[in-house]
């Protein structure tokens, strides 16, 4: 501020001595430094510039895309993504559920629906095996909650990334797709 | 006597059906395919596929996309006045085809029966390039009109914005043409693209005049409201532009006007500083030994090529720079753009009177 120059208020003043006091933030110092700084007259024509600009677009041009085919190319997951549900069996190939509906009171989607009925008399330590076991696919929100929830561990989740059908019928997975899966 | 005239007549009246026919298929056939090509080529430029599902490498995607816009709703906002409103994206679109039919697509010279010195062109006219300044900038009076028959704030304004840009940037592109044509020494387009043409090297205006064909170009992209110059369409800030309120073909039909005015400023430019349809006589000659429709062939090969190549063009710049604001835009046309273009006919003048070769 040069000194012929009246103070107007009080306040502004003090506010001056405040800004000279206190450091500029470094962003907006690095943003006056930039602007102050005189163009050269190669960058004020533009025409260098713009055409640098069009050979960087080029060069993108001319690289292999990022994207893939979603439905027929898989994106590669890792081991311990959460993909489709699977029905585990045990060691003698029975499927370990044996319908106590924690899975389907944790899910927060209410996605799967049991329904229970009396085991094989020689499938012996348990009373009940689901009849029905569905999980809706496009309700699922792959929580995991039913994994955390189930006693017997015969539910898991698998790193298969979850298919995409036509119909909505398609999406609901029944017993023995999620035995096999 | 009688029946000599007559066939005489039937002859000419035959010919210009079949090239009246041959230009607008050409248009509508070359139009779905910017609009696919400018789908491709954006997504490379973005690293991504495109469209590659309708047809091999998503060829019918814009077929796929006509069908759908027939079967959508027929909308009339209210209040509208519907002969503008109609007219709008039928304006838009015309404009295209006609400049399109001005413009020399070839040379059969064996061809005597079509006259004009075997040019292939629907209308070859003396005045051509006039015909061409005149017709082109008619394209903005339908989108003006759109814009204001929608009777919405959004659409006004791009109706606006698209006047006062074309208003601005016709300067530019008569004054570059102006100093072009202060070398070539006529308007006829066939004449300037044969002049073009080169013994080894290409003579192409592009390498002796970069300044007017940088004018000339700049002005181009304004005029066919084509990024970094299209603010009547500014998504981010007017919505759709003119066309927020158009549904289905009608939209279709500006699409299909803007990708027609780009094909036809691609095609004038090929032809006034590209050399149209002219290679140099040493790759060229060996063409007299054969038919003439083999010359005609390969003059309109070589000419869509060249087209071609400036419509990528066109896609690259849109999809590398940003839009200008509105005020940038009027100061880079009338503050820098039109100094610009009358220093370049002063320098052409000056080139003219000290280097007779610059002369055509």
């Amino acid at each position: 501020m040069s000194a012929d120059m009246t103070p107007q208020t009080p306040q502004t003043e003090t506010a001056t001595e405040a800004a000279i006091e206190t450091p500029a933030p470094r962003l907006l110092t690095r943003t006056v430094l930039k602007t102050s700084q005189k163009m050269s007259w190669v960058t004020r024509i533009y025409l260098p510039m713009l055409l640098k600009g069009l050979m960087i677009s080029l060069r993108e041009f001319f690289r292999k895309p990022v994207t893939f085919n979603y439905p027929e190319q898989r994106p590669k997951v890792s081991e311990r993504f959460r993909g489709e549900h699977r029905l585990t069996k045990d060691d003698e190939g029975k499927m370990k559920c044996v319908a106590c509906y924690m899975c389907a009171t944790a899910c927060p989607a209410h996605c799967i629906t049991i329904e229970a009925e009396a085991a094989p008399p020689e499938w012996d330590g348990r009373d009940k095996i689901p009849r029905v076991f569905e999980i809706d696919m496009l309700k699922c929100i792959y929580c995991g909650y039913c994994v955390e929830a189930c006693p017997k561990e015969a539910i898991e989740m698998t790193n298969k990334v979850p298919q995409v059908y036509q119909t909505r019928q398609e999406f609901i997975y029944d017993r023995e797709k999620l035995l096999a899966n | 006597m009688i029946s000599q005239l007559l066939e005489i007549l039937q002859m000419s009246i035959v010919l210009v059906a079949i090239k009246m026919v041959v230009a607008v298929g050409v248009v509508l056939g070359a139009v779905p395919m910017l609009v696919w090509m400018e789908r491709k080529v954006s997504a490379r430029f973005q690293r991504r596929v495109g469209p590659n599902r309708v047809g091999p490498f998503g060829l019918l995607q814009s077929a796929a996309d006509a069908l759908k816009l027939m079967w959508k709703e027929d909308f009339f906002p209210n209040n509208t006045d519907r002969i503008v409103f109609l007219a709008g994206p039928l304006l838009t679109f015309l404009p295209g085809v006609i400049a399109f039919g001005m413009i020399p697509v070839g040379r059969a010279s064996g061809a005597h029966f079509l006259g004009q010195g075997g040019v292939l062109a629907v209308s070859y006219l003396q005045m051509g390039l006039l015909g061409l300044l005149a017709v082109s900038s008619l394209a903005s009076y339908g989108i003006a009109f759109g814009g204001w028959a929608s009777n919405n704030q959004y659409s006004l304004l791009g109706g606006i914005r698209s006047s006062a840009q074309l208003i601005s940037y016709e300067i530019v592109m008569v004054l570059s043409v102006l100093a072009l044509v202060m070398t070539t020494g006529t308007f006829n387009l066939a004449d300037i693209a044969q002049q073009q043409q080169g013994n080894v090297l290409p003579a192409w205006n592009l390498f002796t005049r970069p300044l007017t064909f940088l004018l000339f170009l700049i002005a181009a992209f304004a005029e066919t409201n084509r990024a970094p110059f299209d603010l009547p369409e500014a998504e981010q800030e007017l919505v759709g532009g003119y066309h927020t309120e158009y549904t289905g073909m009608r939209y279709a039909w500006f699409m299909l006007g803007e990708y027609a005015g780009m094909w036809a400023m691609c095609s004038i430019i090929t032809t006034l500083f590209l050399g149209g349809w002219t290679l140099p006589h040493a790759w060229i000659d060996w063409i007299g030994a054969y038919p003439w429709y083999f010359e005609a062939l390969v003059s309109f090969g070589v000419f869509i090529a060249k087209v071609v190549a400036m419509v990528f063009f066109f896609m690259w710049v849109r999809w590398t720079f940003p839009r200008f604001r509105w005020d940038q835009l009027m100061k880079l046309g009338w503050k820098t753009l039109i100094p610009i273009a009358i220093v370049n006919i002063l320098l052409t003048a000056v080139a003219m009177e000290f280097g007779g070769w610059y002369v055509r």
